[in-house]
């Protein structure tokens, strides 16, 4: 049969700009059946798919694509789940445009397949039918893995162990699990009844969930030892990065992690309803040009900011936050001031920020990354005014675990050395994965990581003597 | 959820709480504190620790009635329950025979300085506890100082125990208690921790202080806890809570102390350690 090729992808439903800077709700509604279908019958169906080889956990996309095409939604969301365990999450927040979209044969004279937002539609069809399969939980092998982290790559670990029958507890520092996908993305772009749904999945399958538990503190990884066959480390890369210029310390002065923090997990938007204050300030300057840098402008506009600016030292071309995510923080207002390097914070006698002194940027030769790097314009200061600053640019593991393991080998930037096929540490019985080994990268990497260590966690596991 | 032992006001306005949280017990140490979350919209709130039962597997904790949150904490009962409380965090108080001790508590201090006190004695120190507060009604614990040390000399401002005063006369009591301490320990509201640096800097004397800023997760995620020792950034909660107050930068602390006024204090205006001083 031959189609006629249709080079336009369906345009995602969304709140409008207007509407939604003033709420928390979700911004991208979701595709109707109807829509999901049409986008999904633009899939040309290729003999040797390209989109698959982009998928760090290799999902079977023209697989679940083609179930849409034929209505059996139930088929394409069991086709994902094979290989995926978060598809809600991963159809909102995963980087595309990078992964299978980036190789997607349309995509060379059109637009790729919406895959994401198809994946995202299976997951959301599946959580409103009210059925959610559940597979099989193998017979119980007596053993017990403790497993540091409830983001990610945690709880996939936690789910491929469960299901092989192992006893499995989860360790979470704070008081609610999920990770980043709880502290950090906001309720706006990945509300948290989803992350919540699935971690209840996983503990329906028998894991043990302990919060309010820190590892290196509470116990340490020699003492989960003493009760666990084998522990899996996947404490994230939480440990923020400043900029290190004056004025830094000022009272206005974020790190994302605070600014977010303070809104996502502790409710701050709802002060106050919910105890912990957050400011509201209404000139908002946010350090960074990632997903985290788009959350925190985006959540101080729905804060109530008149106007907030991303200063970004490179420029739009290098962004490294989601497509989707840089064109709805424009759409939304969002200033960007690019090739820009902040230099100096200025503050109030009362130690309140108020302006900040930048400096113009132009890109010079590439540097490792490939990028080009950027160069300070000469004598090109200028001072912008601000009552509040968000640093986005950056996290590292924290060091608490490291500190309190010996043996246990950290690389320069205090990420965890671990083998990359197996999660193996240069710790026997410890396995570690996700932002926590590569510093902060993405939710699919750290779940790819979870899904390597998992099977060589049960290999060990079946393999030792009692 | 963990269960509420104790909580009972012991002098107006601080509070004994006690909570059962057996892998806290087991583990923490002087110096070290733990957060807690009052109800389910409740903030995160750190409080030192004053003393604990690994056998109960319980921890106390005393604190003062400042604003929102610790009034929610004063509500409890005996068998309420909390949604959070996480611990132990923050680096322990270093711990060996210094030779002379001076411990330094005030308000919920006094609370937190007693396993100090107490580890620095079976450590082999001299120690010497002096306790400070507005009038003689608000000190308390003295007994359990008496058996763990040297000496506990009492400091008030209206004179109604011990000296009169505040810890400006720190030198003068010093002097005319005959006591040389080679290093002086101080647990209380930020106010006594900076002024008792001042009054030790010209003593040179090593004066380590357990610094109490805006707190989150407590365990290094957020940076809201950073001041400035000796010139370099540090993170409260994980780098210490202890550090030396002679290389504090005491201005920035007390103006990034103040940050959440406007919402939480304002609206309240309670009888804070602030106006002590
Ligand atoms: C604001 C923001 C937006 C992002 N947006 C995207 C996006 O759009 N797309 C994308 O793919 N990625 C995004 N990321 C990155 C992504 O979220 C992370 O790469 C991913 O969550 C890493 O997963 P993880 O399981 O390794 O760690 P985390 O999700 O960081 O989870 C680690 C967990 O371990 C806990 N923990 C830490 N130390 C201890 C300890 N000692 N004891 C017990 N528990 C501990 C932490 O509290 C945390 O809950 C974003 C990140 C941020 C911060
Ligand atoms: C490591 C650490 C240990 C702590 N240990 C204890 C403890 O053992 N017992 C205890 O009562 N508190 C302790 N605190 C302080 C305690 O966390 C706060 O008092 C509490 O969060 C106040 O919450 P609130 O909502 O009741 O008051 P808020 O409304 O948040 O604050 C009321 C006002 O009181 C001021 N204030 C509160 N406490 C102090 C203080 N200690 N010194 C100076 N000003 C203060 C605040 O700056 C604010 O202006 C500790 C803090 C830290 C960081
Ligand atoms: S309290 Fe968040 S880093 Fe210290």
């Amino acid at each position: 049969m031959v189609k006629k090729i249709d080079y336009n992808r369906r345009p995602m439903p969304k709140q409008e700009p207007f509407e939604r800077i003033k709420n928390f709700d979700e911004v991208a509604l979701g595709y109707t059946e109807q829509l999901a279908v049409e986008e999904a019958s633009r899939c040309l169906g290729c003999k040797k798919p390209l989109c698959m080889d982009g998928c760090p956990v290799a999902i079977d996309i023209p697989g679940f694509v083609s179930a849409i095409v034929e209505r059996d939604f139930a088929a394409g969301i069991r086709k994902i789940k094979a290989t995926n365990a978060l598809p809600a999450v991963c159809g909102r927040v995963c980087p595309q445009e990078e992964q299978c979209e980036k190789t997607c044969v349309l995509g060379k004279k059109g637009e790729p397949v919406a895959i994401g937002r198809l994946e995202r539609f299976l997951a959301d069809w599946e959580a409103s039918s009210g059925t959610i399969e559940r597979p099989d939980v193998a017979a119980p092998t007596g053993k017990k893995v403790a497993i540091v982290g409830s983001g990610p790559a945690g709880v996939t670990v936690a789910n491929d162990l469960a299901l092989l029958g192992h006893e499995i507890t989860i360790f979470e520092a704070l008081h609610d699990a999920g990770g980043v996908l709880t502290y950090g993305i906001p309720e706006f772009r990945l509300p948290k009844a989803i992350v919540r749904r699935e971690v209840e999945y996983v503990k329906s399958l028998g894991v043990k969930l302990h919060l309010d538990h820190v590892v290196g503190k509470t116990k340490t990884i020699d003492k989960l030892m003493e009760t666990f066959d084998a522990v899996f480390v996947a404490a994230g890369a939480g440990l923020p990065w400043f900029l290190e210029i004056p004025g830094e310390n000022l009272n206005g002065v974020y790190s994302a992690n605070e600014y977010l923090t303070r809104c996502n997990l502790m409710k701050g938007f709802r002060f106050p309803e919910y105890d912990t204050p957050i400011k509201r300030p209404s000139r908002v300057v946010v350090f960074g040009g990632g997903n985290v840098a788009m959350d925190s402008a985006r959540t101080a506009l729905r804060l109530g900011a008149d106007e907030v600016h991303i200063v970004y030292r490179r420029s739009r071309q290098e962004l490294p936050a989601r497509l989707e995510e840089v064109e709805n923080a424009e759409e939304e207002g969002v200033i960007f001031d690019f090739l820009t390097l902040p230099v100096q914070l200025i503050g109030n006698e009362h130690g309140w920020l108020t302006d900040l002194e930048c400096l113009r940027m132009e890109l010079g030769e590439p540097d490792d990354s490939g990028r080009r790097r950027p160069v300070p314009i000469k004598g090109s200061e200028f001072k912008m005014k601000a009552d509040a600053a968000v640093c986005s640019i950056g996290n590292s593991p924290n060091p608490l675990i490291p500190m309190t393991t010996p043996g246990l080998e950290v690389g320069r930037k205090g990420n965890i050395v671990a083998d990359e096929e197996t999660g193996k540490t240069s710790r026997e019985g410890v396995w570690a994965g996700g932002d926590v080994v590569t510093g902060a990268a993405t939710v699919i990497s750290a779940m790819g990581a979870g899904r390597k260590a998992a099977k060589s966690i049960h290999e060990y596991l079946v393999n030792q003597k009692t | 959820m963990y269960a509420v032992v104790e909580r009972q006001m012991i002098v107006p306005n601080l509070h004994e709480f006690t909570v059962e949280a057996p892998e806290v017990a087991e583990s923490v140490q002087a110096g070290n504190f733990v957060i807690v979350r009052p109800d389910e919209m409740g903030e995160r709130m750190p409080l030192s620790v004053a003393d604990w039962d690994p056998e109960a597997g319980t921890v106390t904790s005393i604190f003062m009635q400042v604003g929102g949150s610790t009034a929610k904490l004063a509500r409890l009962k005996p068998g309420d329950t909390i949604p959070t409380y996480v611990g132990p965090l923050g680096k322990e108080t270093k711990i060996e025979n210094f030779g002379t001790v001076l411990c330094v508590g005030g308000c919920y201090g006094i609370g937190s300085l007693y396993p100090i006190a107490r580890a620095l004695k079976a450590a082999g120190n001299t120690v010497h506890t002096l306790l400070e507060a507005r009038s003689s009604f608000l000190l308390y614990w003295q007994d359990r100082f008496e058996k763990v040390s040297d000496s506990v000399i009492e400091l008030t401002r209206d004179g109604t125990a011990g000296y009169k005063g505040h810890i400006s006369r720190l030198g003068e009591i010093l002097t005319l208690e005959k006591i040389k301490p080679d290093l002086i320990i101080v647990n209380g509201c930020t106010f006594l921790m900076m002024k008792a640096s001042k009054v030790t800097e010209p003593m040179a004397v090593k004066t380590i202080v357990n610094m109490n800023p805006i707190m989150i997760d407590g365990t290094g995620m957020c940076g809201v806890c950073r001041l400035t020792v000796d010139g370099n950034v540090k993170f409260a909660c994980v780098d210490g809570p202890d550090f030396d107050g002679h290389e504090i930068d005491w201005e920035e602390f007390l103006k990034r102390r103040q940050t959440y006024n406007p919402e939480e204090v304002h609206p309240l205006r309670k009888s804070g350690c602030v106006s002590h001083f």
